[in-house]
């Protein structure tokens, strides 16, 4: 029942598991210290941050800033569910967030079918509907899981411990990302039908106002343990080079077959001429409004692994001057081609992080600022498509199907277009 | 014009498209006024006039552009007014633009196959996970789609990137995406500007060719008279957002009102005197 894998895929993932395995052996062997195991986290994390933008901005064409503001919410959200798991032995955080993630979003999927059916409905109307469904089935959410909590809590408590910490760390990276995709949708919904440098500056805004409400977190929301601006201590590291790349490679393999569908054409049309997809049956505000969704979910993912590589999080991590980073890489590696961010991102971790400040004299760490700026500016003047350009390995590449067996040409009385031609 | 009378079509084929009184106004400027026309299937109907005279106003009407600021545009008993335009060529108007708009950084393959996003018969998620709908229909869509691409004469540069491809090429990629949308009612822009005569004779042919083959009915927008004349069965003219002459090519062409309205007052006087020449 099983189809033949065809053998570029069977290329990219054993190429993958085989990246996974050496560089796993090198960290069980020690060879590779904790410094570089980190770089090579953060590498693979900004890796799934950058294909999530790659798609909104590289194959959509919509101009985003805002891709940190989600990473940042991923990241919060993920956090304090381990946080609460792992300190409090408290499962509220999860099963609140897990209620909110699911109402939500089934309520959004549902009004959605319902309001696209209103004729002329503008974009402020529906927001609001929808803005008023999330509220409301978040304040409902925490009445039920308020009573849902303990016996889930005594559930889990029954597991070893590892096996219970797992189980709670993967679904919360999961959450995080559903809420920043979700939280995307709504956000996105008035937003969306900016012009795209309009659209940038809003989504600019959205990511200064999150930074600003962590920096606030514990007194503005409330959440006393993830202490504002003096920033979040206690998560437990459980992000392992295993789940970077198990993350990794399932986004890869999702934006592959993605771009490579019905849908993606829909996605890359609207980047190509908005105007003329239009006329061609393509429903631009919904594929605009989709982008971005999976892309903030993707930013999400990201930001729940980020959380858990240092066990540590600051409001500066998410400041807007970072969102840059993504956007940086993305442009770096070239747009549109998903090798080369994924090249970019390890590149990026590598050189900034790892490189630079070990290359450059004790006391001079800092200046690897200048040097990296600089880096970019001869590469842009080198190689303005970017480091790939339009490159893709094998496996991401569109394969062109074979032409058509030239028998079947249609036959039709008097004239024929070849003859026509000239 | 405006007392335009509405009549079934004497060979009983079926009203493809109604307009009745469609005016747009922007700003101060009437663009298009009290506009009316009819379609039956199968008619090869132009709409010509001097720049300005508000022919790409109502193509943008039609297709759901601009919204009107008065008027009704029915196709096939339906009111479309309001609708967004994808939603409209999902009923079955597909046209063309006046400057080309391909997707110019895809191959003509997938210029073609985006056309038929509408008819794909899979979503997303079929297409994440790659299940058997999706491989069924995503091979069915690609074969239409290279059907498509070889009446047209394409099927060689399907892996070409549209705005590589020349000229002439690029005006019939064009037109096999809009009729790749399956569409019941085809809305040409200007097919021929730019074009060679030569090219100009072989999309005379072509458009000719797809009516048939497509069960087409087409309005068509066009500069060059031997292209108009050579191929429409009935014309509208507007001049100023108005309608001032309908008729059959010969008619147009007799008609002072549209000598004028091309070359300025008194050019139909003018022209009378040398067609009498001719005939002594």
């Amino acid at each position: 029942m099983f189809k033949k894998i065809d053998r570029s895929s069977l290329l990219f993932l054993g190429g993958a598991l085989a990246f996974f395995i050496v560089v796993q052996a090198l960290i069980s062997l020690n060879v590779l210290t904790a410094f570089w195991n980190t770089i090579l986290r953060i590498g693979g994390v900004m890796a799934i941050v950058s294909i999530g933008l790659n798609l909104i901005y590289g194959f959509n064409g919509q101009f985003s800033l805002g891709q940190w503001g989600f990473y940042a919410i991923g990241a919060y959200s993920a956090a304090d569910i381990t946080y609460r798991w792992t300190n409090n032995a408290s499962t509220d955080g999860l099963i609140v967030l897990l209620l909110i993630v699911l109402l939500v979003g089934t309520s959004i999927l549902l009004l959605y079918r319902l309001l696209s059916r209103i004729r002329g409905l503008d974009a402020l109307s529906a927001f609001t509907v929808y803005l008023l469904a999330a509220i409301g089935l978040s304040v409902a959410s925490v009445q039920l899981g308020r009573v849902i909590a303990p016996p889930v809590n005594g559930l889990l408590q029954a597991l070893p411990p590892d096996v219970a910490t797992t189980i709670v760390f993967i679904l919360a990276v999961l959450i995080g990302g559903l809420l920043a995709a979700e939280v995307s949708f709504l956000f996105g919904l008035p937003v969306l039908t900016l012009g795209s440098d309009y659209f940038g500056i809003a989504t600019l805004g959205f990511t200064i106002i999150v930074k600003v409400l962590l920096d606030n977190s514990d007194t503005l929301l409330g959440f006393t343990e993830m202490k504002g601006a003096r920033g979040m201590i206690g998560i437990p590291k459980v992000t392992s080079w295993f789940w970077v790349m198990f993350f990794l490679v399932l986004v890869l393999v999702i934006t592959r077959n993605l771009i490579h569908s019905s849908t993606g054409r829909a996605i890359i049309s609207v980047r190509e001429d908005e105007i003329a997809a239009k006329a061609m049956g393509i429903d631009v505000g919904y594929f605009k409004t989709l982008t971005f969704v999976l892309g903030s979910l993707f930013a999400g993912l990201a930001g729940g692994l980020y959380a858990h590589v240092n066990g540590f999080l600051h409001p500066d991590t998410f400041n807007f001057i970072k969102s840059f980073d993504p956007m940086i890489i993305v442009v770096f590696g070239g747009l549109g081609s998903i090798t080369g961010t994924v090249f970019a991102s390890f590149a990026w971790a590598l050189v900034l992080e790892g490189f630079l400040r070990l290359l450059l004299p004790s006391g001079f760490e800092t200046w690897r600022f200048v040097v990296y700026p600089l880096l970019l500016l001869i590469m842009m003047l080198l190689k303005p498509n970017g480091l790939f350009g339009n490159f893709e390995m094998p496996y991401l590449r569109q394969i062109l199907p074979p032409l058509r067996k030239k028998t079947s040409q249609p036959q039709s009385e008097g004239i024929t277009v070849k003859e026509a031609n000239v | 014009m405006s007392d335009f009378q509405f009549t079934p079509s004497p060979d009983g084929r079926e009203e493809i498209l109604r307009i009745e009184g469609l005016t747009k106004l922007f700003g101060g400027l009437r663009a298009v006024n009290n506009f009316s026309l009819q379609l039956h299937r199968g008619d090869l109907n132009g709409l010509i006039g001097p720049n300005g005279a508000g022919k790409t106003t109502v193509f943008n009407m039609i297709t759901g552009v601009y919204t009107p600021t008065t008027g009704s545009i029915q196709f096939r008993g339906q009111e479309i007014t309001g609708l967004e335009p994808f939603q409209i060529n999902q009923m079955g108007i597909a046209r063309t633009f006046q400057n080309i708009r391909l997707f110019p950084n895809l191959t003509v393959l997938d210029n073609v196959r985006i056309a038929y996003h509408p008819h794909a018969g899979y979503n997303l998620l079929d297409g994440i996970f790659r299940n058997e709908r999706f491989q069924v229909k995503e091979k069915e869509l690609t074969e239409r789609a290279q059907e498509f691409l070889s009446v047209f004469g394409l099927e060689d540069r399907q892996g070409e990137i549209a705005k590589n491809l020349p000229y002439g090429e690029q005006r019939r990629l064009e037109i096999a995406r809009a009729l790749a949308a399956e569409p019941k009612l085809l809305l040409l822009d200007e097919p021929a500007a730019g074009m060679n005569p030569a090219e100009t004779v072989a999309l005379m042919d072509l458009i000719h060719f797809i009516r048939e083959r497509f069960n087409l009915t087409i309005l068509l927008i066009e500069h060059q008279m031997r292209v108009v004349m050579g191929i429409c069965e009935y014309i509208t003219v507007m001049d100023f957002g108005e309608v001032i002459a309908r008729g059959t090519p010969a008619e147009i062409q007799a008609n002072p009102r549209v000598v004028e309205a091309y070359l300025g007052p008194g050019a139909a006087a003018l022209s009378e005197k040398f067609r009498r020449k001719k005939t002594v």
